[in-house]
């Protein structure tokens, strides 16, 4: 039976990018995985016809432009095409629109507020800052701020200086900044609900919150600190859909002489003598290794595929008490053309852009209520894109596939597992949504796919089919993910690594963790590292 | 007048009190005014029908710091003291919480409060720690701020790396997920919820609604009491304190403002046009209303003026009265039990449902309540045989949707006895007469901005460094001679005094240091 | 309700259809949503229509607030650093406004209008900031950008084509003054005012009266050589001047992302606009204690040996690049009526106190070639260019 250096467990973005670098710096490296395509959540899936859906994840953005060019994901076909703008409908038949011209924005959010459109400038300079502050902390390991060794105390040192650098006013903002809500955040630069309400997104999602938790400012930023070719904050698609993302990752490795194996889900990790020495699959198979590391979320790997024993107790019970919560649904919808909404002059640019839904802060929290009562959001907040207006791939010509994001939608329904009714009533809500604004909509549609956290779940595997493998709160980010003490890859386990969103820096296609990772082993093995450095901000 | 105060203390609140008498007993000649006819800003005792008296804001002493009992020699007589807190259950299976022991849950439940309780007032006795002293600033080369830093970070170090680590990730956590991990009991859940979320915006699911708690739990180790006299009582002994040491405290003096003159503070004048004069102002009102109807924001600068204006201090908690003929009947309570702090909520989903209507600008269809019969130990409040319903009442928020309109009041009001006679069915027999107080009508009698009772919402962004706003967090206001000691400054509300005196020692060491 | 979306693309100022007819090059830029010319036809002969003739400038895009109400004038002095009690009806200030941090968030002119009335003219648009330091105040502050249309009329010859025009009374009006006259049956508001140094005057006017204006003036122009410009000519004066302009030698404080890079009045030499005395002003506390303890920036205004222009360059204190490197140009340009090759930039103090010599890195190409060059330049602390012209009043015919 062959041996490998390294096993990575799950193809998803963020292992194949710990696989790639892993693999390139010259280790004999197997990727599992246990579906029978890789990607994990940033797929393209040919579920209809001739049409590629984006099934889960489905813009682009946080994707770390230096692990793009260190592992040159251009040459292995990926391609991230920006787009522009979002807009929000209103109830009263108008509609609040973000182009991408600075000047156009500008007057569209004049029309509801001069004031708010003079503000946007500070907010958002305001913002940026804070992105600089946390960009800086992406591609590196998050310090352990209990630890004494050197390499913690001199990370801690470096933010500090970076954060005294800000000024003492700054500071303060700072501070406020992390604990605030998104709405308390956005109260104080802007007065009209719309606006509030279409910036307000951001801060929720993917996660349990409403846009009034506090901390949800934060989670706003997760979402602003993307960029596309330097524009930071911008989104893109993927062209031919966000499985070229991993399809890509996978080029680069396979390039690298690392070995894929699908229909390869793992049983068990194998542990002998608190050491890791492969892992059991599902058919049966072993495959050893002396490195193991986990793309899956922190509670699979834990609680799932590993023996109680082999742990200790005081880490399970940390694991067990991970918060990762299915909070958010997709609809994923083949088009037979492209619907119109009224409210939109015809020809805006605007049909290519997000579309929302719900245009007031209380509509946006009510959403929420739904969920923490344990249930769908009967009017939810949707994240809606067309990537077939601007890639010619993933539908045939003149038709279309949009992609529908949705907020909230329970991992379980009042605590029942979800019925075909029910999963049925929470599409009916999304369609019914978009509907009122398109009158055209439902007749275009040719197929639906509606997939609640549970459906997520049983098919990526990950804990309750949350985009994050974990929620974003304080208590989960930086030193404290995925769990205080192990938040720097490795595991209470000699040669077990984690490399899952549930690490640090947490979720969305940013393969930030996947990288940090794979230099944390590498590092652990002796290697000089492949993993590139941030570019820096200045 | 044209003798100059050493200082002008605007509000004879509990925390203006503690602050007079501190700077009276460093030798200062000290001036306070208060509005009201009564000392004690929220913390009084007054007769709201015919032979009933009541706390008619604060009810219950949870945190008065034991420095300031110390420095001003307080003895405050309680009526019960280390409260029974009783979570109601309808069918009177109830769970008492007392200390680290709970009674009416599991085996499971019962070991696992007596650590959770344990672990949480360790955390609370570092926070008190630094309650008791104004915040460091951040970011400065003073070696005061930087030693009380260093100071933090070594306590926090101290708690040891697994106890450091769980510190670290509650702080930002909400009570909700901590207690759903830990124990099964819903009253027991519901009770604790309930402490976290009292006196705030907030609901169990709220992310920093562990601090709240531990904020709760910094005062006596969270143990809760009632004083002999109501509220009042500690007002008085605390305005005697400070007459004793020779403050004179005039009432009925409302201040109409802070004279600033040349950019900086030089006295107040009164509603009645009286001018007194003093380079020290400090007033006990919230920041709301000392920046801007006091002293004015054109006085200060934009970006200060912004923040205050900003600052969420909208209340959510409403007080009922009620002047019973008799003790109500409540299943499953012995007479006793009268004497104790008894809470309606029954598990924590409850509070978090109460919350939500909060959120739109509506009250709670199933309040949230926290009873007392203060009357039962004392017999100064009602009259022989007859007794007071003390309760506060959550969620009613400040800016209802409609206002509060005198029906929406009534409505209000009727919810909340409906609510309690759930427990108590004969309650609505007994009540000979009521009061309720909205955060407006608290915010109206007792001049606090959005009758929040901590003078500004409680939470992370709102804390410590950044209390009340930033840059403002050391009692002392960019603008010359003006500072503030009110439950609005650092660590914020409750009858503890420790804002007015961290307030009294800042002034008194930069004068020393000067 | 279906509302009409919002212009796309560049806005047209009410002189575009002049502007337009008058172009040859096709050079434009955008200003704030509007188009704005760089150049009409050449870009010397622009230049030299201000400092010869008469230059028309269209300066409709600046932001243009109106402030009134009771509270307008103490509104206006917790706003910005200089006492505008002083500033009568009828008068115009230069005045500057910063953050609580002291630090400079625009400049800009302020017109006391009418008694209590006043219009705030700046780069950038501020109705957040206006409306949160409004807070306490009764005032009213609108935004009027559009409803106003304006015209600067730069040079020499300027106001004999005013006068031409047959506006009466312009004879008396000082530097910094303004008056209300009849255009045609509307009011026309002329401030003796300019970003160029020399004679010139500002026309304001309801936008529907916009193009006959600007006939009458071209018409009354004519034998004083009269000429519309973009904005590269008025730039290159502007420098002559010596004059900021925000996002060259400061940046907006509130739109700042790094700390370190928004600057005070002092810092940017307006200590003259920064009046202590006042009690309060927004950024007193900070720029007293700046006073005090001293400031980190000053800008310089460079007179450069040799004659390539500065752009972009570093400024150093000795002649060694690499190391002592002490600042950098903000802006530059070969000064055709000086004959000097000039330039603006900030340097870290106690550097560049007037008459200190510095060092700058110039970068020149020559026929796709780059060439470097170290050039000793002189710090100096009166504006380039500052004719007698400017202050004359009443004006010379010229």
């Amino acid at each position: 039976m062959k041996t490998y250096d390294a096993i990575v467990v799950g193809a998803g973005h963020n292992g194949l990018t710990t696989a790639a670098f892993l693999a390139k710096a010259g280790l004999d490296v197997v990727c599992v995985e246990k579906n029978d395509y890789i990607g994990g959540a940033a797929v393209s899936r040919n579920l209809y016809k001739d049409w590629w859906y984006s099934n889960c994840s489905y813009v682009c953005s946080l994707l770390r432009p230096e692990i793009y060019r260190a592992l040159e994901l251009h040459k292995h076909g990926l391609q991230v095409t920006p787009y522009g703008g979002s807009v929000t409908f209103m109830e009263n038949g108008d509609y609040y629109g973000s182009y991408h011209d600075e000047e156009v924005a500008y007057r569209e959010m004049a029309r509801f507020s001069r004031h708010d459109a003079d503000a946007y400038k500070s907010y958002s300079a305001n913002t940026m800052r804070q992105c600089r502050f946390i960009r800086d902390f992406l591609l590196s390991t998050a310090p352990d701020p209990t630890s004494f060794k050197p390499r913690d105390i001199k990370e801690l040192i470096r933010i500090g200086g970076k954060f005294m650098e800000m000024g003492e006013d700054r500071m303060y903002d700072t501070i406020r900044f992390w604990t605030m809500s998104v709405a308390e955040y956005l109260d104080e630069y802007f007065e009209t609900d719309v606006i509030k309400a279409a910036f307000s997104g951001s801060g929720i999602i993917g996660t349990a919150l409403g846009i009034h938790s506090p901390g949800t400012a934060y989670v706003l930023l997760h979402h602003y600190m993307g960029e596309v070719d330097g524009n930071v904050g911008s989104w893109g698609f993927a062209r031919g859909g966000m499985g070229a993302v991993s399809k890509s990752i996978a080029g680069a490795f396979q390039a690298a002489g690392g070995e894929l194996r699908t229909e390869a889900g793992v049983d068990k990790i194998i542990v002998k003598n608190g050491k890791t020495t492969g892992v059991a699959l599902e058919n049966g198979d072993e495959i050893s290794a002396e490195v193991v590391v986990s793309a899956m979320d922190v509670k699979r790997t834990f609680l799932n595929c590993m023996d109680k024993n082999d742990l200790p107790a005081s880490f399970h019970k940390r694991v067990e008490n991970f918060k990762i919560r299915g909070s958010s649904g997709k609809v994923n919808i083949a088009l037979d053309g492209l619907p119109t909404f009224p409210a939109l002059p015809e020809g805006s640019s605007l049909y290519y852009s997000d579309m929302h839904f719900i245009d007031s802060m209380e509509r946006m929290e009510r959403a929420y209520d739904d969920w923490k009562a344990g249930t769908w959001s009967k009017d939810p907040y949707i994240d809606m894109v067309i990537p077939t207006t601007s890639d010619p791939t993933m539908a045939p010509p003149g038709k279309h596939f949009m992609s529908c994001f949705v907020q909230y939608c329970p991992h379980q329904v009042e605590g029942e597992p979800w019925t075909n009714e029910q999963r049925d009533a929470f599409g009916k809500s999304v369609i019914d949504q978009i509907s009122n604004y398109s009158p055209d909509f439902r007749d275009l549609i040719l197929h639906a796919e509606i997939r609640t956290p549970q459906d997520i779940e049983a098919e990526i595997g990950i804990t309750e089919g949350n985009i994050f493998h974990g929620e974003l709160t304080m208590d989960q980010l930086l030193f404290n993910r995925p769990v205080p003490g192990y938040a720097q890859y490795r595991s209470p386990v000699d040669g077990l690594y984690m490399c899952g969103s549930s690490t640090h820096p947490g979720g969305g296609v940013m393969a930030a963790p996947g990288a940090n990772a794979a230099r944390e082993i590498l590092s652990d093995l002796k290697r000089p590292s492949t993993v590139p450095e941030n570019f820096g901000d200045d | 007048m044209t003798d100059r105060y050493d200082a002008i203390v605007v509000g004879a609140g509990h925390n203006g009190l503690v602050c007079s008498a501190l700077l009276a007993k460093a030798g200062k000649n000290v001036l306070v005014l208060e509005a009201n006819e009564q000392v004690g800003g929220a913390a009084i005792t007054r007769e709201f029908a015919d032979g009933y008296s009541v706390s008619a804001c604060a009810h219950l002493l949870y945190q008065l710091q034991p420095e300031v009992r110390k420095e001003l020699k307080l003895s405050p007589a309680l009526s019960s003291k280390n409260m029974t807190t009783i979570a109601l259950d309808v069918k009177g299976n109830h769970v008492r919480l007392k200390r680290d022991a709970v009674d009416g849950v599991s085996d499971e439940d019962a070991a696992g409060y007596k650590r959770f309780k344990k672990r949480m007032t360790r955390f609370a006795d570092l926070l008190r720690k630094y309650l008791n002293k104004p915040p460091p600033r951040l970011g400065t080369r003073d070696l005061k701020d930087l030693v009380t830093l260093g100071q933090l970070g070594f306590d926090i170090r101290r708690l040891g790396k697994d106890e450091m680590q769980e510190f670290l990730r509650l702080i930002g956590m909400n009570i909700h997920d901590e207690l759903d991990e830990r124990f099964e009991s819903p009253l027991l859940k519901g009770a604790v919820s309930l402490d976290a979320v009292l006196g705030t915006h907030l609901g169990p699911r709220s992310p920093n609604t562990i601090m709240t708690y531990l904020y709760r739990l910094a005062g006596d180790h969270g143990r809760v009491a009632a004083p002999q006299g109501g509220m009042g009582s500690v007002s008085d002994e605390l305005a005697h304190a400070a007459r004793s040491a020779g403050a004179t405290i005039r009432t009925k003096m409302p201040v109409k403002r802070i004279v600033v003159e040349n950019g900086r503070v030089t006295g107040v004048e009164t509603e009645d046009g009286e001018r007194f004069n003093s380079y020290t102002v400090i007033s006990n009102a919230d920041p709301k209303q000392t920046v801007i109807n006091l002293v004015g924001t054109r006085h200060v600068e934009t970006g200060f003026a912004r923040r205050i204006h900003h600052l969420r201090s909208r209340g959510n908690a409403a007080k009922l009265h009620l002047a019973l003929d008799g003790l109500p009947t409540i299943a499953g309570l012995a007479k006793k039990d009268f004497a104790e702090r008894l809470v309606i909520a029954p598990d924590e989903h409850y509070v978090e449902r109460a919350f939500n209507p909060a959120k739109y600008g509506e009250s709670s269809p199933e309040p949230v309540v926290e009873l007392t019969f203060p009357s039962f130990r004392d017999d100064s409040l009602a009259p022989t045989g007859k007794h007071v319903l003390s309760a506060v009442v959550q969620y009613a928020p400040y800016e209802l949707k409609d206002g509060w309109s005198d029906a929406a009041k009534r409505a209000f009001k009727k919810t909340v006895i409906r609510t309690i006679a759930k427990y108590a069915p004969d309650i609505e027999q007994r009540i000979t007469a009521s009061e309720l107080l909205t955060p407006a009508d608290i915010e109206r009698e007792f001049h606090i901005s959005g009758g929040h009772w901590h003078h500004g919402e409680l939470t992370l962004d709102q804390f410590l460094f950044v209390r009340p706003v930033s840059g403002a967090a050391q009692y002392r206001m960019p603008l010359d001679g003006l500072y503030l000691c009110g439950a609005g400054t650092h660590p914020g509300g409750g009858v503890s005094g420790a804002a007015g005196r961290n307030a009294a020692r800042s002034i008194l060491s930069r004068e020393k240091a000067a | 309700m279906k509302s009409q979306p919002v212009h796309q693309g560049r806005l047209k100022t009410p002189f575009y259809s002049r502007l337009a007819a008058l172009d040859t090059v096709n050079e434009w830029h955008q200003w704030k949503g509007y188009s704005s010319a760089d150049s009409l036809y050449c870009e010397d002969t622009e230049y030299f229509a201000i400092r010869n003739a008469t230059a028309v400038f269209d300066l409709t895009p600046m932001t243009k607030y109106r402030i009134t109400g009771p509270d307008a004038l103490d509104y206006l002095n917790r706003l910005v650093t200089r006492d505008m009690a002083k500033i009568r009806p009828g008068r115009v200030a230069y005045a500057v406004w910063c953050d609580d941090q002291g630090q400079v968030i625009d400049d800009g002119t302020i017109f006391h209008l009418r008694e209590g009335e006043y219009r705030l003219c700046s780069q950038e648009r501020h109705f957040a900031w206006l409306t949160a330091a409004a807070l306490g105040f009764d005032v009213t502050i609108t935004h009027e950008t559009e409803d106003v249309a304006a015209l600067a009329v730069q040079g020499p010859t300027s106001f004999s084509v005013l006068k031409n025009m047959g506006l009466k009374g312009l004879e008396d009006l000082k530097p910094f003054g303004l008056t209300h006259l009849d255009f045609q049956g509307v009011e026309l508001m002329v401030s003796r005012t300019g970003f160029t140094a020399d004679l010139g005057y500002e026309l304001w006017i309801d936008p529907d009266k916009a193009e006959a204006l600007w006939d009458a003036l071209f018409e009354a122009g004519k034998l004083f050589g009269i000429r519309a410009i973009g904005t590269h000519a008025l730039e290159l004066a502007r420098i002559e001047a010596g004059f900021l302009a925000a996002y060259m030698e400061f940046l907006p404080a509130d739109e700042t992302v790094r700390t370190g890079v928004s600057r005070s009045p002092l810092e940017l030499g307006l200590d003259w606009l920064v009046d202590f005395k006042k009690p309060n002003f927004n950024g007193r506390r900070a720029l007293a204690h700046e006073k005090r303890n001293g400031s980190t920036w000053r800008l310089v205004k460079l007179d450069i040996e040799g004659n390539k222009p500065a752009h972009h360059s570093y400024i150093f204190g000795n002649e060694k690049a690499n190391k002592g490197q002490i600042g950098f140009v903000t802006s530059a340009a070969w000064s055709p009526v000086c004959k000097q090759n000039i330039a603006l930039g900030t340097v870290r103090t106690p550097h560049g106190k007037p008459g200190d010599s510095v060092w700058i890195e110039i970068y020149y190409q020559r026929e796709m070639h780059w060439h470097r060059k170290m050039a000793k330049a002189t710090v100096v602390d009166k504006p380039f260019w500052f004719p007698p012209r400017r202050g004359a009043t009443p004006p010379g015919p010229y």
